[in-house]
């Protein structure tokens, strides 16, 4: 088996199954949030923010973006391996896939924290 | 393909007939790299979207994390986010992003039936990559009503 530096799970299998169970707890995210704007009527901000304030949902969205990191990093590392064929290219591109989804887990552990 | 289907044929070509041989070689050969000959099957298109939606909505995070900041932080910035996605230029950006998101949301539901093995068939990928694009344009014509 060829395990690579800079996949996730240092293995195909791992990172398979990361992004099917991160795929899933995606969706039943954003069906949530999609189906809440769908079937409120107009969304205030006293609406939206008790949303959030919900201890359920802080966990909700932290289990999302934890999810959301996983599956980012290993769908733009596979897009990565397919099309970039220069390795330091490769890598450059990986790293800064990389690096964007632990700003974004940051910045949104951060806009959930101060609630 | 062209190189390999050169080297196969120098390979088996008989030694003693070298002259025959370099003559075919130069010969013009249909060289299989012509992409308008290409069939993009129906499954073809849907994964490719897919792929296309994933690396999108990789970008638009940044925005959804932005508008998900402002929406929370205060009254007032809620007002603002929700000003600044008041123009005809900003809904177009947040439909395209909800596109992404419905598009890639319907054709990885339908990913994760074919791993667990439903619709493995050729027709299965055909009927799948049809259901797969009218539930997300249905999905995404309510979103644009939704936005507007
Ligand atoms: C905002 C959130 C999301 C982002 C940024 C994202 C991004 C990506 C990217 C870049 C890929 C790689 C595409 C490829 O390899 O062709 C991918 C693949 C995938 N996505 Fe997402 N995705 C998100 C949400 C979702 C959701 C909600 C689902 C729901 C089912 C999902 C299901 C999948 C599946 C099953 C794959 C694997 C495709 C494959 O192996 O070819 N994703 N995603």
């Amino acid at each position: 088996m060829v395990a690579s530096v800079t996949s996730l799970g240092r293995s195909g299998v791992y990172d398979w199954l990361v992004q099917r169970v991160s795929a899933i707890v995606l969706a039943v995210y954003f069906v949530f949030l999609l189906g809440f704007f769908a079937f409120s009527s107009e969304i205030t901000y006293e609406i939206w923010k008790g949303l959030f304030s919900q201890g359920w949902m802080k966990i909700f969205s932290l289990m999302a973006l934890a999810a959301l990191g996983a599956h980012a990093w290993v769908g733009m590392w596979t897009v990565s391996t397919d099309y970039l064929k220069n390795g330091v290219t490769r890598f450059i591109f990986q790293a800064v896939c990389g690096g964007t989804m632990f700003v974004y887990f940051v910045w949104g552990v951060q806009i959930l924290w101060g609630l | 393909m062209a190189i390999l289907f050169f080297e196969h044929f120098q390979l088996t070509c008989p030694s003693r007939a070298s002259v025959e041989c370099e003559r075919a070689v130069n010969k013009k050969r249909p060289v299989n790299l012509d992409l308008t000959q290409f069939r993009f099957p129906l499954p073809a298109i849907t994964s490719i979207i897919h792929r296309v939606s994933g690396v999108i909505l990789f970008v638009a995070v940044a925005f959804l994390m932005w508008a998900l900041q402002g929406s929370l932080e205060s009254p007032e910035s809620f007002a603002q986010v929700k000003e600044s996605m008041s123009g005809f230029f900003a809904k177009l950006i947040t439909w395209g992003i909800v596109s992404a998101l419905l598009y890639h949301l319907v054709a990885g539901c339908k990913h994760l039936l074919m791993d667990i093995g439903i619709g493995e068939t050729l027709e299965g990928g055909v009927l799948g990559a049809k259901v797969t694009l009218a539930v997300s344009v249905v999905l995404i014509l309510f979103a644009g009503v939704a936005v507007w």
